[in-house]
């Protein structure tokens, strides 16, 4: 247990208007089972790209097997024995079972011809090391298997390739308990082989299962790191969010009446969820990721169809069938993603501030020029989005000023509801104080404001209180004085101990 | 400053396909006595004016990011079912706006089938396609309608202030889709929905409707090119119009449009459909083997829109 099989060496990494890590020193014995632990966005994706190759650090040293790697590549990576077990599974669910184990591996004839019996026996062998010789096919289509058993694939695939290192990135999103047993079986039977594995996971109780040490990043630095047997998850939360206070820029306003109440909604992701806002009132939304807040968002804006529940704008229920008829109630969603969702990147800021009113600024349908382009002009000026004029196209606005494109969309239709997916999200730090200030600004001004965000600390320097999901249902409902870290994160990572939350009721 | 580049580069796209026109011009008036003259520059504009509205029909459905391959197939039905219409008595008014709306018709089919029933446009529209010809077929039995009134062949060879009637259609078609590209909400949601339909849907655009819009407006075109395709062929022919959805995409792309979406205009269409047509007069004029024709095109739209690429890449 002496040697080291992976060590990484003062590593920095930054992307633009981020610094993902920084000076992080990572060193990984042979046999040992480490916890890598982290909130969302301390960095634990990026130190794993990092040893895969994905990414170059900009800074650091790579040492694999006490050799010093120059320039690490996925290939490279792979060929050196490590191999990663991703939670969003990556492989071809068009392929069989068998191909995917051996893809980009495959036994050939002749140098060109796959050997389909050599392949199939290899795929046994690695289902075999897995314990799942002949419960899965390896003739069997992946996509035709349980999401929990294609997991299995993806691990047998990982382990069948000589690995030396194994990197396990919240491998247990998607299992099933039997298959989360299973591979905690795999796990301690690898380790026993003397392989070294990197264990991801949100959960923590699943690491003081499994590992034998947990290091901890946040915002992108080294925080500590501890044999698991000398600590215990309040310790590790409190190592995860223990940050310096950021500014107050909270601003205390005169809440007013129910603006939106959404009662009991359901979907796919959704296991009943309600809440209310009010005027001038910001309202969080915390969750780690696949908690199902961006699922609730756009449910509530019609983005996505719900089985169930009730929507009420001031009181009078409203029937929200399509992002259409959600603008038509003055709801409005700064998605998740707003170059996937929120703007039209290949037109002109003029075109995407004014998408959704163009209905009221035209005459049988001709557009009025001239308001279109004093509109833009005023929420460019109002919002100092900087760009050389209302006709550069957006994508060439910085991240910043793209999602100010975004907010100003929704400030011209005048909406009153406004959901917010992660609206700071790869925008530069200047550019996140004045959209803290925006939506201080905009409750001041009457609207009701749903802020949703993996990071505490700028929840809680706005909101007036948050709300926590967990598992696609409202677990927590934290007024403003009750607010603290720990007490967020833990309602958002813990196992319930049969306590409901009052909207649950 | 990006904001110049992006304009210098809009110019630079037109700029080219402007400099190819006039090399092309320049080239044939010295290299034949006939091509500058009233005679061929009108016969230019009536071959150019069925091939220029297939083009700004072709590129409204392209800068949604889609695809309309049943072109030629809906003009070959249309001029069918139109000569058959004359043909057995029915006055030409009727007779041309039933088959508009039938055109229309379909193109609205291959919306439905586009945005309800998820088929990709190139799949629903080649399907169309193969249905339209089919029916063309099935209807002419195989063989060319005749016996259509001489006033038809007249329109077609006729003028107006000196400009042949068929080219006004162009002109017509042609200011009329830049305005709505330019001054519409249709226009604008077009774009939207070539750019990101999702945020578009998000913004509270109604997709359905702007596909449905979007396909009956390029089937309507179909249409019209097909009324002024059987007064220019004066019958109906079972075959005509193979391989005008190609011509069609191809001025489209050549006038700026980009297949991935919300790039395109109607004017860029017209000048692309006018490098085309140069280019088969001046082969024709030059005795240039006809065969040859396809050639130079096919490789006029790559290199077009390789340089066109190129460009961007440098720009981003």
């Amino acid at each position: 247990m002496d040697r080291y099989a992976v060590q990484l060496l003062n590593i920095s990494k930054s992307f633009p208007g981020v610094q993902a890590l920084k000076d992080v020193t990572f060193k990984l014995k042979e046999g040992e089972v480490k916890a890598l632990v982290g909130e969302n966005g301390a960095g634990k994706s990026t130190l794993i790209k990092i040893l895969t190759g994905a990414y170059v650090p900009d800074q650091g040293e790579i040492i694999v097997f006490d050799k010093k790697e120059e320039k690490m590549t996925p290939i490279i990576s792979e060929s050196l024995g490590i191999s990663a077990v991703y939670q969003n599974l990556i492989l071809a669910p068009h392929l069989t079972v068998a191909e995917n184990i051996v893809l980009g591996n495959e036994p050939r004839r002749a140098g060109f011809l796959i050997n389909k019996t050599e392949m199939i026996r290899k795929a046994r062998e690695a289902l075999a090391q897995v314990g799942y010789e002949g419960i899965i096919d390896p003739n069997e289509k992946l996509g035709n298997l349980p999401v929990a058993q294609q997991g299995i694939v993806a691990i047998a695939r990982a382990v069948s390739r000589n690995a030396r290192v194994v990197i396990f990135d919240e491998p247990t999103a998607v299992l099933a308990k039997r298959e989360t047993e299973e591979l905690f079986r795999i796990i301690k039977e690898l380790k026993k082989r003397g392989v070294s594995i990197i264990y991801i996971s949100h959960r923590l109780e699943e690491i003081f299962q499994i590992c034998d040490t947990v290091y901890v990043l946040k915002d992108g630095m080294f925080v500590g790191e501890k044999p698991i047997n000398e600590t215990n998850e309040d310790e590790l939360i409190s190592m995860m969010v223990g940050r310096k206070l950021r500014k107050e820029i909270y601003t205390k306003r005169n809440i007013g009446k129910v603006v939106l109440k959404v009662e009991n909604i359901r979907n796919k992701k959704l296991k009943g969820c309600s809440l209310t806002l009010k005027e001038r009132e910001i309202v969080g939304l915390y969750g780690l990721v696949g908690s199902g807040r961006t699922e609730l968002a756009r449910a509530i804006f019609g983005a996505d169809p719900i089985d169930e529940g009730k929507i009420y704008i001031e009181g009078k229920p409203v029937y929200i069938k399509s992002p259409a008829t959600a603008i038509k109630s003055s709801l409005a969603l700064v998605p998740e993603d707003r170059r996937v969702q929120g703007l039209a990147l290949k037109l002109s800021v003029r075109d995407n501030i004014n998408l959704p009113i163009y209905r009221h600024i035209s005459r049988l349908s001709v557009i009025n020029h001239l308001k279109e382009r004093s509109i833009a002009n005023d929420f460019v000026k109002k919002l100092r989005i900087k760009t050389p004029s209302i006709s550069t196209t957006v994508m060439n606005l910085s991240g910043g000023n793209q999602q100010k494109v975004v907010i100003a969309k929704w400030l011209a239709s005048k909406s009153k509801v406004f959901i917010m997916d992660e609206p700071t999200n790869g925008v530069d730090v200047g550019a996140k104080e004045e959209i803290y200030q925006l939506m201080n600004e905009l409750a001041s001004e009457g609207a009701a404001i749903l802020f949703i965000s993996s990071y505490m600390p700028e929840l809680m320097s706005i909101c007036d209180r948050i709300l926590v999901m967990k598992d696609g249902k409202i677990v927590g409902d934290v007024p403003r004085e009750e607010m603290d870290e720990e007490k967020l994160l833990a309602l958002a990572i813990k196992e319930q101990n049969g306590e409901v939350s009052a909207h649950e009721k | 400053m990006k904001n110049n580049k992006t304009k210098r580069f809009s110019l630079n796209t037109q700029m080219v396909l402007l400099i190819i026109v006039v090399v092309l011009w320049v080239f044939l008036s010295i290299s034949s006595s006939h091509f500058l003259t009233y005679e061929n520059i009108s016969n230019i504009m009536r071959q150019m004016a069925i091939q220029g509205i297939l083009a700004v029909g072709e590129v409204v459905v392209i800068i949604t990011a889609g695809i309309d391959l049943s072109v030629g197939s809906v003009v070959a039905l249309v001029n069918i079912i139109m000569s058959k219409m004359v043909v057995s008595g029915t006055p030409i008014w009727i007779t041309v706006i039933t088959v508009l709306a039938l055109a229309t018709g379909i193109g609205l089919i291959n919306g439905v089938v586009i945005y309800d029933l998820r088929v990709p446009a190139f799949i629903a529209t080649l399907g169309m396609m193969t249905i339209a010809r089919g029916a063309t077929l099935l209807i002419s039995n195989g063989s060319n309608v005749f016996g259509l009134p001489r006033s038809l062949a007249t329109f077609a060879s006729g003028n107006f202030l000196g400009i042949p009637n068929l080219f006004w259609f162009l002109l017509l078609t042609v200011v009329v889709i830049e305005f709505m590209l330019r001054n519409t909400t249709f226009g604008r949601y077009i774009y939207a929905l070539g750019s990101n339909p999702e945020a578009a849907r998000l913004s509270g655009v109604n997709l359905r409707a702007v596909t449905y819009g979007v396909y009956a407006l390029a089937g309507f075109l179909w249409g019209l090119g097909g009324v002024l395709e059987t007064s220019r062929l004066w019958m109906g022919v079972p075959t005509t119009g193979t391989g005008y959805e190609l011509d069609a995409i191809a001025a489209a792309v050549l006038g700026g449009a980009s297949l991935f979406g919300a790039e395109g205009n109607a004017i860029g269409a017209f000048f692309g459909a006018l490098v085309m047509i140069t280019i088969y007069n001046g082969a024709v004029l030059l005795n240039i083997n006809p065969f040859w024709q396809r050639i130079l095109v096919g490789i006029i739209v790559i290199v077009t829109v390789a340089i066109d690429q190129i460009r961007k890449r440098r720009e981003v």
